[in-house]
């Protein structure tokens, strides 16, 4: 048992010697280890957001356009997608896992289906949000439907479209921070794997939140970019 | 009107565009050839006014230098200021909408033209001024325009040929206003022409369509005896002080041409200065406002084109315009 006052005194030292035995807040830690530990699962996190929001943006844009013409399907969609909505998204994950398996697959569709109701619902809002008069306009000038939905209600369903995606994104990357339940890896699996250390935490949380808020302004920036008419009505 | 293009569909009947009926094409195709003005404009909020006004162009497919060109003419016909163009609907007020939903409806230069009370929503005095530059135009564009309003005035003002409509859409007479003025077809068209429809002729005559009085015209500078012996021949009083370009600066009173040249400044001022374009109505109203007996008569670019008086309009209410005697005549009424 040689071995054993060994071990221990080279433990002592440690916890005596350095910040992070004690679990704390190292700045000098972080800088040492952030490129090796952070910016891997960073990359992955960002991939789970993108590729989620994506996907649910698309299928609830379709579902949202599908619905704009036949407004009975408005009721049915909502219930669908609010019922995705409320499963807790751990069991989600593990649900789905013995069909989709372990891994990004899963965490994607899982993520994608949460978006959904948030989406959906912006966008047949705002595709109802054309002034009446403004329709009735477009088509005595001869606006075919297709027109009319592209060209004026689309454009002018942008503000409601943006929110959604807005609201969409931030929840995502909160949510994507549970996705190594399904094997899918991210910043969340970082967090779990030392949740004692504080420098850890925080810097692994931080960087959700960063990301959050970067992903967020950069929707708005689009926003204001694509619907330069809401602001020209403000001023 | 909404069923000319097929908006409301047509179920029974049939309406024809230059002999052939309406039916026979695509209602989106057919639309594009046929202006289109509502009440309530709805302009597109998210679109500028160029890109508003070029939406029939745009979907006809003309190229772009064309589309910009006419977007520029339009903004001109309208009075409206070319930096405008860059604007969106939000940023203009009541009247200037209108405009643009006007400019809109004409932008592809459709020969027929459907307006559903298109000077509804907007104040009377840009109202008025809306109506007089419309006629301006439709007397340079000549189109076929059906127009919906609720205002008897308007109808006698911008139209050749009213149909009153009864509750139920029934047809209560199709006339000139002229007509429907001396001659109602029933009670319900003789109350909703009113008890002043006497009056009302008013508004059928512009005042260019009169013989105004010539005015004793003169520039500063200008002798004063000559300035009097104008007077002398004249209908007026005094005479009337011009700047070079010929708009009116005031009338000179004797105190005025005590001098003998003719002074740089005029002591009354020319009010009211009364549109060519206006009708008889509405410039009896200003000079009744203004409480004077004659006012100077100015044409588009601001000259004086004459003098109306009070008298002059008294003349035309006693005598019968041309176009009312003819219908007098037929109808048996003595004039």
């Amino acid at each position: 048992m040689s071995w054993v006052p060994f071990f221990a005194q080279v433990t002592i030292h440690r916890r005596t010697a350095t910040c992070e035995t004690k679990n704390g807040f190292c700045p000098d830690w972080i800088i040492n280890n952030f490129g090796d530990r952070y910016v891997d699962p960073l990359f992955r996190h960002l991939e789970l957001v993108l590729v989620s929001v994506a996907i649910g943006f698309v299928v609830a844009f379709a579902l949202g356009l599908l619905a704009h013409r036949r407004r009975w399907l408005v009721g049915p969609i909502v219930g669908v997608t609010g019922i995705l909505y409320t499963i807790p998204s751990v069991a989600a994950f593990l649900l789905l896992i013995p069909i989709t398996g372990f891994g990004l697959l899963t965490a994607v569709i899982a993520l994608s289906a949460y978006t959904l109701l948030i989406i959906f619902r912006n966008v047949v809002t705002g595709l109802a949000a054309t002034p009446d008069e403004a329709r009735d306009a477009a088509r005595g000038m001869g606006l075919t439907e297709n027109q009319l939905l592209w060209r004026v209600e689309v454009p002018l369903a942008l503000p409601e479209i943006f929110a959604g995606v807005r609201i969409a994104t931030t929840t995502t990357v909160g949510l994507a921070a549970l996705a190594f339940f399904a094997g899918a890896g991210g910043l969340g699996a970082l967090i779990f794997s030392d949740l004692s250390f504080k420098s850890n935490v925080v810097v692994a949380g931080g960087l959700c939140i960063l990301m959050a808020m970067v992903l967020d302004g950069l929707l708005l920036i689009a926003q204001r970019l694509s619907t330069p008419w809401v602001r020209a009505a403000r001023a | 009107m909404r069923m000319v293009n097929r908006m409301v569909p047509i179920t029974s009947g049939d309406i024809l565009l230059d002999g052939q009926s309406v039916t026979t094409r695509k209602a989106y195709e057919l639309r594009r050839d046929i202006g289109y003005a509502i009440q309530q404009i709805g302009l597109f909020p998210h679109e500028t006014v160029a890109d508003n006004i070029a939406t029939v162009p745009k979907l006809l497919g003309w190229p772009k230098d064309r589309v910009r060109a006419r977007v520029a003419e339009l903004l001109d016909m309208v009075s409206l200021p070319q930096d405008m163009a860059e604007r969106y609907p939000a940023q203009l007020s009541g009247g200037q909408r209108q405009r643009i939903g006007v400019a809109r409806a004409l932008a592809s230069d459709p020969s027929i033209m459907l307006m559903d009370e298109p000077f509804g929503a907007i104040d009377p005095i840009t109202r008025d001024h809306l109506q007089n530059e419309f006629l301006r135009l439709q007397g340079q564009l000549r189109k076929t325009i059906v127009f919906v309003t609720h205002d008897i005035d308007e109808a006698i003002k911008m139209g050749d040929r009213i149909a009153v409509l009864k509750t139920g859409g029934v047809l209560a007479q199709y006339a000139t206003p002229a007509e429907l003025l001396l001659d109602p077809a029933d009670d319900f068209v003789e109350d909703f022409v009113g008890a002043d429809r006497a009056l009302k002729r008013l508004a059928l005559l512009r005042v260019r369509d009169v013989e105004l009085w010539k005015a004793p015209r003169v520039r500063p500078g200008d002798l004063v005896a000559e300035a009097r012996s104008q007077v002398a021949e004249s209908d007026l009083p005094y005479p009337l002080l011009i700047d070079a370009d010929g708009k009116p600066l005031g009338w000179l009173s004797d105190r005025d041409l005590a001098g003998e040249r003719v002074p740089e400044r005029a002591g009354t001022a020319p009010t009211p200065l009364l549109d060519e374009d206006s009708v008889l109505r509405d410039a009896l109203a200003r000079l009744l406002e203004e409480d004077t007996q004659y006012g100077p008569v100015v044409d588009v670019r601001g000259r004086v084109a004459g003098v109306l008086s009070v008298e002059l309009i008294a003349q035309f209410l006693a005598s019968k315009d041309p176009r009312e005697m003819d219908v007098a005549e037929r109808a048996g009424v003595e004039p």
